[in-house]
């Protein structure tokens, strides 16, 4: 196997070897949601609203009931009450009260022998609706004459005044603003928009659940999260956690989008009132986008001071993002504390406002809220470096975050690679690229946390010396792979003799989902505090055979030696050998880490565009596209590179087709994916990449989490392409192809 | 509604179901031969994930009725390696880590072994044309491509 130039001392890490879990994905073998049946399992299918607001008189399932093969039908009447909070939001989204609160929310689900018994009885049982006037958009949301989707929602943090859609304000910042301004050459400020993307997964929303009467109860699903799953669950049916087993699939994709809960609660409801019997539920594409977690629609107001030379001398912005008919569904304050974050400002200034509206509950999607925060910032810099003519990389680079300095949200850095990544960017080859007419080069930095957050590993040591690793985090993107590398690595065993397994819940203390990032910097941290547990496990029991102190054991190369006066005295006892005789000398030996991971590191990128923007039609091709990233410590760089393609590719389906079309009726128009049209490989070139490595000091091997910041300055970067080809800023998303072209004609008409 | 009895061949193995007149073939493939390699992400033919050969003919299975599967000769994910040898793709999309989630990939790799057979030396553009209808949401096809591609070259190469 190639190892990259990593000049790391490594043997196993930066290196590219085959995933353990490659042969079951190429032949049909992994098993994903809706590839588990059950002896005696019943279908299930759903009814949802087909109104985006209307109070439910009467739910009539009779005709059918009377089906042969219809073995339960559940409501809202058959969930506990008296739920508040989040736990009251999330069992309101699987089945709604009183008032249909979107178009697609559910109102009732039935079980029956089969899936087109299910979507029979589905379509006989009689809803009749009260329909009630809507609001989708979040300005329109806030307005005075805005019909109120739930009064009193609002928390204490609301000014007086405000309309009751409004929920939640945030304010902070630090600096003088009025003299950061005053000291600028050039200010200026935009208003941004942006719409609701959808993660777009391609494996659909699907389980296996079951439950007895007496509240316990297993589930098979595709989930980010099987700990998350199984609390929301039982809060949302009102059973104890501990009585649900919680089995994860192979997951198809999830982008933040499978770290919560949608249909599941409906398929053990049903179980429970068909007399336990196994239900499987899976989501039609169609219900996928109606009913489950988009991202939020934003709009934003961005100003910002700069001096002649590119120096931020101060900045405000002030976002309204709607996250649904729920609080505390929409990132805003994510998207806040994103949104200069990559630069050092003395003057910052962060408002917001979370909105309800006719919408699904959003869910978190890649970075929740940086791209759009991106896409408002990174465009206005961008104006601004060319009204002053000025180079925009250079002005990152002037202004750019650096250990130490205090972040725009508030901490102080600490090792950072912004610097790094943007002299990268500077020194690669794309930049030289001569354009053509009707061409454009868009560049735009982003940024996002990363994560840590709590976490269970255990190890265990193989009679034969190989190692089982268990862990609480499911693959999505090749975890697997990296998890087992910095386990052999550290154990100094082969990347071969080690078996990553993702478990259920019952095998583990709880862990939080694949999600933030975190997987292998949270996982890949506890699975080498473990493995260090066994191998001084495995030094004492050499140990003891040896008669001398276990502090004088040390492990080199997968083996115990002794150590110090003791050196070159007994030869090497191997950790097959150990394991062989584990039984006698002590019992079994494995290792266990419980953390909740703190000393996560942000990763910073920045990328290059290069695009063509057809003059007749307004279409944009992609010609070329760079990412840069800082990765901290690329363990497996295929992967890492694979995360860097991935993140680019969604942000250019955000920036230039993806978007949720409203009709006036407040129905979504694009249901299937030929209306919800996600990149294709035809729209596409190859990605070029960088990884840029400075490790981050609070993980064994340098590892940030590489999984969301590429997502975020696609947005902008093409923005600011289509800019630099046309001469036309859009300050609206996505920039589809009639925008463009209206763009381009007032651009020639002098409006733009 | 009376269900049809139908006679096929899946995968070079003859098989017998019993289809109801709506069932598509995707779902007869899955429900009642455990066929579950094959993947439903859209059920209206948009995304590729259920691609199959009809007679050598690559179509979406959630667009084909079980019942037009009588009397034909059909193949999915499961029929592409020869017994425990992987076909050169199925190598060469782990070699190239070209896949994450994974769920997209038997579709695509039942659509891309269909392009090779018909044009062994696809241009790149080629390749992506063909592939256009399969959706891949993890990876943003670079590294499919380029196993697509190597594939082929070690294809010809054997040749």
């Amino acid at each position: 196997m190639p190892k990259d130039d990593l000049k790391t001392g490594y043997r196993i890490v930066g290196t590219r070897p085959d995933r353990p879990d490659g042969l079951d994905k190429v032949t049909g073998r992994a098993r994903y949601g809706a590839d588990i049946s059950a002896p005696g399992m019943l279908h299930a299918a759903v009814v949802r609203s087909p109104h985006a607001h209307a109070r439910i008189i009467r739910i009539d399932a009779s005709k059918a009931l009377v089906l042969d093969g219809v073995k339960a039908v559940i409501t809202r009447a058959d969930f506990p009450t008296g739920l508040t909070g989040e736990d009251w939001n999330l069992q309101e989204n699987t089945i709604a009260g009183d008032v249909a609160l979107y178009d697609g929310h559910a109102v009732a689900a039935v079980a029956a022998t089969s899936k087109l018994l299910a979507q029979d009885a589905a379509r006989l049982i009689e809803v009749v609706y009260e329909v009630l006037p809507h609001v989708i958009d979040v300005d329109a949301a806030m307005q005075p004459d805005a019909p109120v989707i739930r009064a009193g929602t609002a928390d204490h943090s609301v000014p007086e005044g405000m309309h009751p859609n409004v929920v939640k304000y945030i304010d902070f910042g630090h600096g003088d603003l009025e003299a950061g301004f005053a000291a600028a050459d050039l200010v200026r400020a935009q208003t941004y928009k942006t719409e609701a993307t959808h993660q777009g997964y391609i494996e659909p929303h699907a389980c296996l659940g079951q439950m007895g009467a007496d509240g316990k109860g297993e589930m098979w699903v595709c989930t980010q999260g099987q700990w998350y799953i199984r609390r929301m669950c039982s809060a949302v049916l009102g059973t104890d956690a501990s009585q649900l087993r919680v089995t994860p699939s192979e997951i198809g994709g999830g982008f933040g989008g499978k770290t919560t809960i949608f249909m599941e609660p409906l398929a053990l409801a049903l179980s429970r009132k068909a007399g336990g019997r196994p239900v499987k539920l899976v989501m039609s594409r169609a219900e996928v986008l109606r009913a489950t977690g988009p991202t939020a629609s934003a709009s934003m107001d961005v100003k910002l001071g700069m001096k002649a030379d590119g120096t931020l001398t101060a900045a405000q912005v002030n976002f309204r993002m709607q996250g649904g008919a729920f609080i505390g569904s929409s990132p805003v304050g994510e998207a806040l504390s994103c949104a200069l974050a990559c630069y050092t400002i003395p003057a910052v200034h962060h408002e917001g406002y979370e909105v309800l509206a006719n919408r699904p509950k959003a869910a978190a999607y890649r970075a929740p809220g940086s791209p759009m925060a991106a896409f408002a910032v990174e465009s206005l810099l961008d104006e601004m470096c060319r009204e002053l003519g000025l180079d925009p990389l250079a002005v990152r680079l002037k202004n750019a975050a650096r250990e130490g300095a205090k972040a725009s949200y508030g901490p102080t850095y600490n090792r950072i690679g912004l610097v790094e990544t943007l002299e990268a960017t500077m020194a690669h080859a794309n930049l030289k690229v001569p354009l053509g007419p009707n061409q454009g080069r868009g560049v735009a930095s982003g940024f996002w946390f990363n994560h840590g957050g709590e976490t269970s590993v255990s190890l265990a040591i193989g009679e034969d010396g190989t190692v089982t690793v268990s862990v609480g985090t499911p693959d999505i993107g090749g975890s697997r792979a990296s998890l087992g590398m910095m386990t052999a690595e550290t154990l100094g065993i082969p990347y071969e003799a080690v078996r990553v397994n993702i478990v259920e819940t019952g095998a583990l203390g709880v862990n939080e989902p694949t999600h933030g990032s975190r997987a292998t910097f949270a996982s890949g941290l506890a699975a080498v505090e473990a493995a260090k547990q066994a191998i001084k496990t495995m030094c004492a029991r050499a140990a003891a055979e040896w008669g001398i102190d276990a502090d004088a054991v040390e492990w080199i190369d997968g083996a115990a030696a002794p150590a110090g006066p003791n050196a070159g005295k007994f030869p090497p006892m191997s950790i097959a050998e150990i394991g062989a005789k584990m039984g006698s000398t002590g019992g079994p030996i494995s290792g266990h880490h419980e953390v909740t991971a703190g000393g996560f590191g942000a990763s910073f990128g920045a990328h290059v565009v290069d695009v063509e923007v057809d003059p007749e039609t307004g279409r944009t091709t992609v010609l070329r596209y760079l990412v840069v990233q800082d990765a901290g410590r690329a363990i497996h760089p295929a992967y890492v590179e694979g995360q860097y393609h991935g993140g680019a590719v969604q942000g250019i389906g955000w920036a230039l087709n993806e978007e949720y079309v409203y009709g006036a009726d407040g129905r979504l128009q694009n249901t299937v994916f030929l209306d919800y049209r996600i990149p294709v490989a035809s729209d596409l070139p190859m990605i070029d990449t960088v990884i840029v490595e400075v490790p981050n000091p609070g993980h064994p091997y340098g590892v940030r989490g590489v999984g969301e910041t590429g997502i975020t300055p696609p947005l902008p970067a093409l923005a600011n392409a289509i800019a630099a080809a046309t001469g036309a800023r859009l300050r609206s998303l996505p920039m589809s192809p009639p925008k463009v072209l209206a763009a381009i004609k007032a651009k020639a008409n002098g409006q733009g | 509604m009376s269900k049809i009895h139908v006679t096929t061949t899946v995968n070079g193995d003859p098989v017998e179901f019993l289809a109801d007149p709506r069932d598509t073939l995707l779902d007869c493939l899955r429900d009642q031969l455990g066929l579950t390699g094959t993947k439903e992400g859209c059920g209206t033919g948009d995304c590729g994930a259920c691609s199959v050969t009809v007679d050598g003919v690559l179509v979406c299975s959630c667009l084909v009725l079980g019942a037009e599967a009588q009397g034909k000769q059909i193949g999915t994910v499961e029929g592409i390696a020869n017994g425990s040898e992987l076909h050169p793709l199925q190598r060469k999309f782990i070699e190239h880590a070209a896949l994450q989630c994974g769920f997209c990939t038997p579709g695509i790799l039942v659509a891309a072994k269909a392009l090779l057979e018909q044009n062994p030396d696809p241009t790149e553009t080629e390749v992506r044309y063909w592939l256009a209808g399969n959706l891949c949401r993890c990876t943003g096809y670079d590294k499919i491509i380029r196993a697509v591609l190597d594939a082929g070259a070690e294809m010809r190469g054997a040749n």
